[in-house]
């Protein structure tokens, strides 16, 4: 996967970029109101899936601007590269 | 009957051109039915096995492997085994694995090639200087060896290494743990897996878990690429893939796969005969008994299954390794791997029951789970024959994340992460 589609920069070096985990984990909208297993699900758990993920980068040595991934974790291959905000891709 | 390894029996089949050994282990197909089923046929898994038999006379028990046993991380791990760690749940479950391993080819009759060299962890600060100081400490109060070296003392211990005050990353001292060391990795399956093999336990290889079957809030059966199998025990010792397997039960777990990746030299003529770890510039070496040199390198910080790794990561590694040993700088790399971690967020594993019945989880030995191969199966064991985690792996439960009382051993224990 050695060259990272930056939708702000265009095609860099993996090495620029950092990899920021799971994607369109949204943060409790109510956080004094959750339990301790919906705190643990939020903070803890994730899908870890093989296969298909969606998953926020930024590019770190670049522009620093955060953005969206979607990759297959067992071939690494990138399928799509959208903006913060911007709606995922249906398959 | 299994045959005993012994010089004699090694005289015997030599006279025979070795053409007369008997199989270390059966290759059965799978019953209908066991009474508890373990998933992942590596050094953990089969560990798991062979104590479920041997302590708790569970007989009618199977190993699943969907490749080869120690085909997976057991076989590309750089094999250092030690239990200097900060705090005293991660001490107890460590040094438990430590005290097994001083035993352990005599109790399997099989040489595990166990070799206590020491562990030396290298500080480049003042920061590493206080943590391994304070951890030296702490190892000592739970009664495990440890010892704070100067920079004269890790010279002395460590010849090759370079210690002059003008390297970017100099040493300015570390820590030595003696009874820590290496064993053969590849050994430790087979001799798990022929120990377990002789008290009756199937090992089916090639056998790939599809899905898992519950009834309610309890185990059934799995399905797998050779069919059902139907138990009320499953115990998960799958590693990289235990959030795979998680998700066919409809569990989730805090864990991240990674690759780590791990290279080897050259073998040359023996040139280090300990095993050198350095957090600060992420290094670590030592040397096989073939002569390469066994050196571990760090994670990618995505999420991968395809045990390879990113080239930065390995090139970081090497960098670190010329600084500090000059003397390795014209050596050559002969191979280079990656191996999936599973990563807890406290960096500590997990050895629990799960909120299905009979459904267990050893998982989230991140970068460091060789180490505690036999202590892991030892009390995977228990907790699976008694539906209760022993008292060294009682921390470790799958609840800590939800009640915030976590291990949290990331960079505390002087381990490379």
């Amino acid at each position: 996967m050695f060259l990272i589609n930056c939708p702000y920069c265009g095609e860099r070096d993996q090495q620029e970029f950092k990899a920021g985990g799971e994607a369109h984990i949204e943060r409790p909208k109510q956080p004094t109101e959750l339990s301790d297993d919906e705190w643990a699900e939020y903070l803890f758990m994730r899908k870890n899936i093989k296969g298909v993920q969606f998953e926020r980068w930024n590019h770190a040595h670049g522009c620093r601007k955060w953005f969206n991934m979607v990759r297959d974790t067992s071939n690494d291959e990138i399928k799509a590269i959208y903006k913060m905000g911007e709606k995922p891709p249906t398959q | 009957m299994r045959n005993k390894y012994s010089v004699f029996s090694l005289i015997k089949n030599a006279l025979s051109y070795h053409e007369n050994w008997q199989r270390a282990w059966k290759d059965p197909s799978p019953k209908k039915e066991y009474d508890a089923v373990i998933v992942g046929g590596g050094g953990h898994g089969l560990a798991t096995a062979y104590y479920l038999a041997k302590k708790h006379n569970m007989n009618n028990i199977a190993v699943v492997e969907k490749g080869w046993i120690g085909g997976g991380n057991t076989g590309r791990n750089t094999t250092i085994i030690r239990s200097n760690y900060l705090w005293d749940a991660s001490a107890g479950l460590y040094d438990h694995a430590l005290k097994i391993w001083e035993g352990l080819s005599q109790e399997l009759n099989y040489n595990v090639m166990f070799s206590q060299r020491g562990v030396m962890n290298l500080a480049h600060n003042l920061q590493d200087v206080r943590d391994l100081k304070r951890r030296t400490h702490a190892n000592r109060l739970n009664g495990i060896d440890a010892v704070y070296l100067s920079t004269e003392e890790v010279k002395k211990f460590c010849p090759i290494i370079n210690t002059s005050p003008d390297i970017r990353y100099p040493v300015l001292g570390g820590t030595l743990q003696r009874r820590a060391g290496t064993a053969r990795h590849d050994a430790v399956a087979w001799g798990y897996a022929r120990g377990a093999d002789a008290m009756g336990v199937d090992i089916i290889q090639n056998c790939e878990v599809k899905g898992i079957k519950r009834n309610g809030d309890s185990v059934e059966g799995i399905e797998t690429t050779k069919g059902f199998i139907k138990t009320k025990k499953v115990g998960v010792v799958a590693a990289g893939h235990s959030s795979v397997i998680a998700n066919m039960a409809g569990l989730r777990l805090p864990l991240e796969s990674k690759p780590l990746q791990a290279l080897v030299s050259e073998p040359v003529k023996p040139i280090i005969d300990t095993v050198v770890m350095s957090n600060a510039v992420h290094a670590y070496v030592s040397q096989s008994d073939k002569g390469e040199l066994v050196i571990g390198a760090g994670t990618d910080d995505y999420v991968s299954y395809t045990q390879k790794g990113s080239h930065q990561i390995v090139e970081g590694t090497l960098n670190a390794i010329l600084e500090l040993y000059p003397i390795f700088s014209r050596m050559r790399m002969l191979r280079q791997w990656g191996g999936i971690v599973d990563i807890c967020p406290d960096a500590s594993p997990i050895l629990s029951k799960t909120s299905i019945k009979g459904l267990y989880f050893n998982c989230g030995w991140g970068t460091g789970g060789f180490k505690a191969t036999p202590g892991s199966g030892d009390l995977f064991a228990h907790t699976i024959a008694n539906d209760e985690p022993h008292k060294l792996n009682a921390a470790f439960n799958l609840n800590r994340f939800v009640s915030g009382d976590l291990v949290d051993e990331h960079g505390a224990a002087a381990v490379a992460h």
